[in-house]
């Protein structure tokens, strides 16, 4: 977005004092020689390894014998594999249920702080803590200390009526566990969405109270509509890194991805079959579908955010 | 901003209030007053009970360190019936032998390696990127941008085998070498966007009296960018100090292990005796240094994530 505009400028901006082409050359020795470490890392750890694991995918390889071309017989093999269909399931239903979850939390207690009462620095900082540690091992740790069998969650709920029972060894309360364990994480999304509402001109609030909208009215047709761009960059990220969650399925299930492949999100299932088994061709095909499904999905959110991202100094 | 605006604005009616104020308007200002009050009061009870809600498990997790062993799982109470400094005794005594501060140096060297690189590959790329008008930039700056969507899974597995080749698992050079050659564009990224907003004034002057760009950029841009060298360096060291898969794929030898690792082997000895009590305090002693920038750092962080987007 930015490139694009600051190169349409460039032309106009620069044409009057035209460069001697000596001062361009130096230009361009000093650009390159400035990106030398970045161009290093693009091609050397990016583009050389895509390369690598996209023809990897099409070949058995274990680390020890030479690869050997099998075609498109993993993408064939993946398709069949029960386990990788389970963590396809639940990687996707925890990106469907926990990020809309987690960006409403976000969103509601960002306009909660966001009617500044007072001690609105101290508020974000607590409620944004969970996110700068929530991914890690420690609170994966905890998260299965307090929903064990026996666990304060287990007490809890049984207080409420609950069935008795962990939530760690269930097949049917992991998901709901990781789900608030992502959304316990809602400080970061807020914090953007706290930037977002201050940009929101108060004036538009008074001119809709004057016209005698409620505040269901004004959250749909100002909060909205305003905050749209935000919304969009959240719901982008968080996606995205919903697919990615690696760490605490790893420690919750002790790196297997049970009870019954319950907990087998996509990254551990692709860390299982790549460095457990050392499957480094079937792994590459699992990582290279996901940059694919990532790329589609991040297609598909710029392709219709036309229809409901609004830019302000944009008319619709 | 947006408060000030608004308080300017009913300022002459408020003056002429303050004036000749009727019994009236004495009334009514005392109502709004009252009612005030009582939304702040509502609002405080709901935000802290919220906060109360969000920080448990935290609270939690800090409480249940001092507990014995025993008395850990189930226990809602975050007030301790017995104090107990057992648990971190165990904890510190380490793991098959590796002292707890192997580990803790370990993972401070790579996540002081992982600032230095990151702050210094991550300059020197944004300068070429914001500053240099070389051909090509356009390109180079949407291929950057790229590769803050791609998943680092599509590189994991070769960069492994690379690595493995060379020789170079159970050494920090896997976890580091990317950090010195900018491969995390959103550090790039940020820089970019913070040296596109200095004056370019300052440059043009530096480039009339003859200084090249090593000269502009070591004296007139590093000190500029601060600001945004050290909110790097702050996400750059807490990312290098929770990663788990990294450290878990290059570090088998249990004296190179991070914290991370470190705890996770310990998790895998000691839930056949769930000794929940040195877990945990093990798990509290690996957020400390993260805490202590989180409470040194507070502003530079929640502006980084508000601007940038940067996760924690």
């Amino acid at each position: 977005m930015t490139t694009t505009t600051r190169a349409a400028q460039r032309p106009l901006a620069e044409a009057p004092r035209r460069r001697s082409s000596r001062r361009r050359r130096g230009e361009d020795l000093a650009g390159y020689a400035f990106l030398t470490p970045w161009l290093l890392g693009f091609f050397l750890l990016t583009v050389g390894p895509m390369l690598a694991s996209l023809y990897l995918s099409f070949t058995r390889y274990d680390l020890f014998n030479a690869p050997s071309w099998v075609g498109l017989e993993n993408y064939q093999r993946l398709f069949a594999d029960p386990r990788f269909i389970d963590s396809v399931q639940v990687t996707t239903l925890f990106a469907v249920i926990g990020v809309p979850v987690k960006l409403a939390a976000s969103l509601a207690v960002a306009m909660l702080l966001n009617m500044a009462l007072g001690a609105k620095g101290f508020y974000r900082s607590a409620f944004y803590l969970p996110s700068l540690v929530g991914a890690s091992v420690s609170i994966a740790i905890v998260w299965r200390a307090i929903f064990i069998d026996g666990g304060i969650v287990d007490r809890i709920g049984q207080g409420v009526g609950l069935e008795a029972g962990g939530w760690v060894g269930d097949p049917s309360r992991t998901l709901p566990m990781f789900i608030l364990l992502t959304v316990w994480q809602f400080g970061a999304p807020m914090v953007i969405f706290l930037a977002g509402l201050k940009q929101v001109p108060a004036e538009l609030y008074e001119a809709a109270s004057v016209d005698g909208a409620g505040p269901v009215r004004r959250f749909l047709s100002i909060t909205l509509p305003m905050l749209s761009p935000v919304i969009f960059f959240n719901l982008l990220l968080e996606t995205i890194n919903a697919f990615q969650v690696f760490a605490s399925a790893f420690i919750i299930s002790n790196g297997t991805g049970g009870p019954a492949n319950s907990t087998l999100f996509y990254t551990l299932y692709l860390y299982i079959r790549g460095f457990g088994d050392f499957q480094m061709g079937y792994a590459s095909a699992m990582a290279w579908l996901l940059v694919l499904v990532v790329g589609a999905i991040t297609l598909v959110f710029f392709k219709t955010s036309r229809s409901w991202v609004h830019y302000s100094g944009e008319t619709r | 901003m947006t408060e000030t605006q608004m308080s300017s604005t009913p300022l002459p009616a408020a003056a002429a209030e303050a004036v000749m104020p009727s019994d009236h308007e004495r009334e009514r200002r005392r109502r709004r007053r009252g009612r005030d009050r009582r939304r702040a009061v509502v609002f405080h009870a709901i935000t802290l009970a919220l906060v109360v809600v969000i920080l448990y498990p935290a609270v939690w997790m800090v409480v249940s360190s001092f507990r014995p062993s025993t008395e850990i799982v189930g226990n809602v109470s975050i007030i301790p019936s017995a104090v107990t400094l057992e648990n971190y005794a165990s904890a510190f005594s380490g793991i098959g032998g590796v002292s707890f501060w192997t580990f803790f140096a370990n993972s401070t060297i790579l996540a002081v390696g992982s600032v230095v690189g990151v702050a210094a590959s991550s300059a020197v790329t944004a300068y070429a990127l914001a500053r240099i008008d070389f051909r090509g930039r356009a390109l180079w700056f949407s291929l950057m941008i790229a590769t803050l969507l791609l998943p680092v899974h599509v590189i994991l597995i070769p960069q492994y085998i690379v690595f493995n080749n060379l020789g170079l698992v159970n050494t920090f050079w896997p976890l580091l070498l990317g950090k010195f050659l900018a491969a995390e564009a959103f550090f790039v990224f940020l820089m970019v966007q913070f040296m596109r907003n200095l004056p370019r004034e300052l440059d043009e002057a530096a480039r009339i009296d003859g200084a090249g760009h090593v000269r502009i950029f070591r004296s007139i841009m590093l000190p500029l960018m601060k600001p945004a060298l050290v909110t790097s360096s702050i996400f750059a060291f807490i990312w290098s100090w929770n990663d788990f898969l990294g450290p878990l794929l290059y570090l088998k030898d249990p004296n190179l292990y991070s914290l991370p690792i470190a705890l996770r082997l310990y998790v895998d000895q000691t839930t056949g005796t769930s000794n929940f009590g040195a877990q945990i305090a093990m798990a509290v002693l690996a957020l400390v240094p993260v805490l202590i920038f989180f409470l040194v750092f507070q502003r530079y962080i929640v502006a980084g994530v508000a601007t940038q987007g940067l996760k924690g």
